[in-house]
């Protein structure tokens, strides 16, 4: 008799289990309001049918490392080749030149701060220990490209100089 | 390849060999099992590892200490901020440097969070082992929210690199505070839901109960740690029993079984998530003021010797053994990874049960690939 | 005989097919006229309504999950399901090395076939049917059950350990529950007393000389006249039939985390999409099976006369929806619930497949003939 009675009280609670699962699932079906889904392509910008909500990063995402300028097309990297040493995977390389400054004596200056967006694995050591603040992260994360040799930036935008101030 | 394997593994005329991976849906990476089957049971399994072995180990003894930690998100990338912390906490502890308190708070809500994340990864991939594919949805949408705070604080969403030796990379945002109240919130009322989509469903509990059996004592002479050990009943958590960071100032339960099965593994494992979300509730508010990181020099150079530390990450004890000579590059770095002593026991728990069963015990051990190869 | 077209009646529309089909050749080159008729429309309407369930089973799962699902190809992703098709082929056909050439080419084809002469004997609406068997129930009982054949020729000719496991699998399962969907429908033939499916009429009189089980349902369906063995009935039929049909938490044969895909894992292109077809195509069996014998199939829905009087206006008002709409939304409401007991359920293991089929399923539904055969016998049911 005990075992009967526990044979149907087992139908009875396996049943009710599958019962509440289901109106859990049931319950997300008839309620559109709780779809997370974002339409990617479409919330880039932000309007349209799809997607009214921008995509907006946050400001420390770490999409790339950049090197902002200024209006005057300068920058703060003295070319220490502090984040080169830095670099646990020999991302950054940096190319100096000497120059004559003005007043007369010889200066280290880049000449091409390169950054393989490929090998870097955003450990953000470059933009930590950089001691001028030149680099920065940049929010981009659309960094497929077809060609591979299109990942090897260089960061100094051409005819750039060194801003004042900057030692 | 069937020769190869027949020289290795004893088989009888009644059984067959399978391979399960290194690519199958539920070995989630690329481990490989080879199964010994009569029928549908399970008569011996060696696990083959190695498909994703990129010798992080040896790859560190040419880095500075700054440099290791991120290489150490890519061991065991569902917990890759106690990771992180474990090579912190051992060159402080070689450099004899004491952190300021915010560090410590930071860093224990970060592992918290961490580890609810990666339960909440393993929940929904335990579920979808198990057939139910719709909790893989719920997990992933509210882990969301999670890594969400994570990119909002460290800029990155899975390996945060967020750990420096000495504190932290930057100081936590100002949004961080508020992200977690509502995410606790917003979880503990979808906690339920995963109890009842799942947990309490009678056909995961019949096919969890009293399957895979790890017993104490094979736990312990096994080395097996984490969740997986405190289901068989081995007080191991290494947050109680030596604690770092500010866990000596929290007040929290150790979730301890005597079970042992796969059922208790997966209950050790949600509630050690509803632990969690105490822990974060005491320590959210209470952020000290003060610097995020301790006076370091920029060169780290750790003094002769040889240096311990653990932490308990989402899958278990994870030690990292440094042996310096005095230089900036350790000697030799050695991580003792959860996961790799936690598979040793699948053969001892998988054998004697079906093929379903032995997906479903993987999957409560939660392993994660890149952790055993390293 | 002059056309007409009826949408709450096709008896008369199909009587014309006839009818101006004999006058223009002989009876035997109409009866193959008509076959053929019936076989291109069954193959289109097999069409359509697989890609639409693959289409409504991707959304469904994806409400569920709280995503949008397929929304790019067509108006709300309409289209998709076609764009796949293509897709599927244009896909190379792989052949396995010492696998059985002949079987294994020949496996999707029987799964497919007997999905088809399940369809002949559905009724669809009034006079839409293409067989009426006086043992409509049995035959549909008897030919489902084939479709394992398929699924075990597909395993063992795939020169593959997981396809063989899981087409053993299947095997198993299948025979075990063909057990509990026979019992079940039983438990309703008793109720109805007949095992055909509409009335058969006198071409003369136009008297009711068989009555068929959708005709029945016409002062309320069974579920509801057969009150409680007919919903026990119902249920089991719902689990059994949804173990039938392959499907989660059933989906041993294919267990996509265990057996990465089961008796299907070698296919791939046409002969994957038609395994994947006739899936759905059971489960829509099933359903109309269901909707059939348990809610009345085509048939409104009614209210006895024992509410009173006023009955009569409400069921006229019914009436006015056609029996075809009745029959896709009663249909597509089943196949609903069979969706959402996939999308939330973890799959079981073999041996408590077997457990729940012999230990409960089984020694429920005989007590429920019983009951059924006191009910009806003692004239308890409405």
């Amino acid at each position: 008799m005990k075992s009967i009675i526990e044979y149907i009280s087992g139908i009875y609670r396996g049943l009710r289990s599958l019962l509440i699962g289901m109106s859990v699932t049931g319950k997300y079906f008839f309620s559109p309001r709780a779809i997370v889904t974002q339409q990617y392509p479409e919330n880039r910008h932000g309007h349209g049918k799809r997607s009214k909500k921008q995509l907006v990063m946050f400001d420390r995402f770490k999409g790339e490392v950049v090197m902002p300028h200024d209006a005057n097309n300068q920058h703060k990297c003295t070319g220490c080749g502090i984040c080169e040493i830095n670099c646990p995977n020999g991302t950054i390389e940096i190319i100096s030149v000497s120059k004559v400054g003005e007043d007369g004596k010889k200066k280290r200056a880049i000449e091409k701060h390169i950054y393989r967006l490929g090998m870097c694995s955003f450990c953000a050591l470059c933009v930590k220990t950089c001691p001028s603040k030149a680099l920065e992260f940049s929010q981009e994360f659309e960094h497929a490209v077809f060609d591979r040799t299109k990942l090897v930036k260089v960061l100094n935008k051409p005819g750039s100089s060194l801003m004042k101030g900057v030692e | 390849m069937t020769e190869e394997i027949s020289s290795v593994v004893e088989v009888d005329d009644q059984e067959y060999i399978i391979n399960f991976g290194p690519q199958h849906p539920s070995t989630h990476g690329v481990l490989r099992f080879v199964v010994n089957l009569r029928g549908e049971v399970v008569k011996n399994l060696q696990p083959h590892i190695g498909y994703i072995h990129r010798g992080i180990e040896k790859m560190c003894e040419k880095l500075t200490y700054q440099q290791i930690i991120h290489l150490t998100d890519r061991m065991d990338y569902l917990s890759a901020h106690m990771n992180n912390e474990a090579v912190c906490l051992c060159v402080e502890k070689a450099l004899d440097i004491e952190v300021p308190e915010r560090v410590k708070y930071v860093r224990t809500i970060l592992d918290e969070l961490n580890r609810i994340a990666s339960h909440q990864l393993w929940w929904c991939s335990f579920g979808m082992d198990m057939g139910g594919q719709t909790c893989y949805f719920y997990g992933l949408r509210d882990r969301e929210k999670i890594l969400d705070i994570f990119e909002e604080t460290c800029g990155g969403r899975l390996l945060l690199s967020y750990n420096t030796p000495g504190g932290l990379m930057w100081d936590i945002h100002p949004n961080f505070q508020q992200r977690i109240k509502d995410f606790i919130k917003y979880f503990r009322k979808k906690l339920p839901e995963y109890d009842k989509i799942l947990t309490g469903n009678v056909i995961l509990q019949e096919r969890t109960k009293g399957i895979g059996h790890l017993s104490l004592e094979d736990a312990i002479s096994y080395g097996v740690t984490g969740p997986t050990a405190r289901a068989s009943g081995f007080s191991c958590d290494v947050r109680k029993n030596y604690p770092y960071s500010a866990y000596d100032k929290v007040d929290f339960k150790e979730i301890l079984y005597t079970e042992g099965d796969t059922f208790h593994r997966y209950l050790a494992r949600m509630e050690e998530m509803r632990e969690s979300m105490k822990i974060l509730e005491q320590l959210v508010d209470n952020i000290p003021a003060g610097d995020f990181t301790a006076k370091m020099k920029p060169v780290v150079k750790l003094p002769e010797g040889e240096y311990f530390q653990r932490v308990e990450t989402s899958r278990g004890e994870l030690g990292v053994y440094i042996i310096s000579k005095g230089d900036k590059f350790p000697y030799r770095i050695k991580f003792r990874s959860p996961n790799f002593c936690n598979l040793a026991t699948m053969n001892l728990m998988a054998s004697g049960f079906k093929i379903a069963d032995l997906i479903a015990i993987s999957g409560s051990m939660d392993l994660v690939i890149p952790d055993i190869d390293r | 005989m002059s056309f007409s077209f009826d949408i709450y009646d096709f008896t008369s529309f199909t009587k014309w097919i006839d009818v101006s089909l004999t006058s223009y050749c002989t009876p035997f080159w109409a009866m193959i006229w008509e076959m053929l008729i019936i076989g291109v429309a069954i193959l289109i309407f097999y069409a359509v309504v697989g890609l639409f369930l693959v289409y409504a089973e991707r959304k469904v799962c994806a409400f569920i999950q709280n995503r949008v699902g397929p929304n790019r190809v067509g108006p709300y992703g309409f289209i998709q399901t076609v764009a796949d098709l293509v897709k599927l082929l244009f896909k190379e056909l792989v052949t396995i090395k010492k696998a059985d050439k002949f079987l294994f080419n020949l496996a999707p084809f029987i799964v497919i076939i007997v999905n088809f002469m399940v369809i002949a004997a559905i009724p669809f609406a009034k006079g839409l049917h293409a067989v009426n068997f006086n043992i409509g129930i049995f035959y549909m009982m008897a030919v489902s059950s084939m479709g394992v054949i398929g699924i075990l020729l597909a395993g063992w000719s795939s020169n593959n350990k997981f396809s063989l496991i899981g087409a053993m699998r299947s095997g198993a399962q299948i025979v075990s529950y063909e057990l509990s969907v026979g019992l079940s429908m039983i438990t309703m033939v008793i109720l109805a007393g007949t095992m055909q499916l509409t009335n058969t009429y006198d071409p003369v009189t136009n008297q009711v000389l068989v009555h068929g089980i959708v005709d029945l349902q016409k002062d309320g369906w069974f579920i509801f006249t057969g009150h409680l063995p007919a919903i026990i009935a119902f249920v089991i039929f719902l689990i059994a039939g949804t173990a039938e049909t392959n499907r989660g938490p059933f989906d041993f044969a294919e267990a996509e985390s265990e057996l990465t895909a089961g008796f299907h894992t070698e296919y791939s292109g046409i002969k994957f999409a038609l395994f994947y077809l006739s899936e759905f195509m059971n489960m829509f069996i099933v359903a109309s099976i269901a909707a059939t014998i348990f809610w009345g199939g085509w048939m409104p829905f009614h209210l006895g006369h024992i509410f009173g009087d006023w009955v009569s206006g409400f069921n006229n008002v019914m009436d006015y929806i056609p029996p075809f709409v009745w029959y896709i939304g009663k249909t597509f409401v089943i196949i609903w619930i069979i969706m959402l007991f996939k999308w939330t359920f973890p799959r079981l293991r073999i041996d408590q497949l077997l457990t729940l089929e012999w230990k409960y399923l089984l020694p429920i539904n005989l007590i429920n003939i019983i009951l059924m055969a006191l009910v009806v016998l003692m004239g308890w049911h409405f």
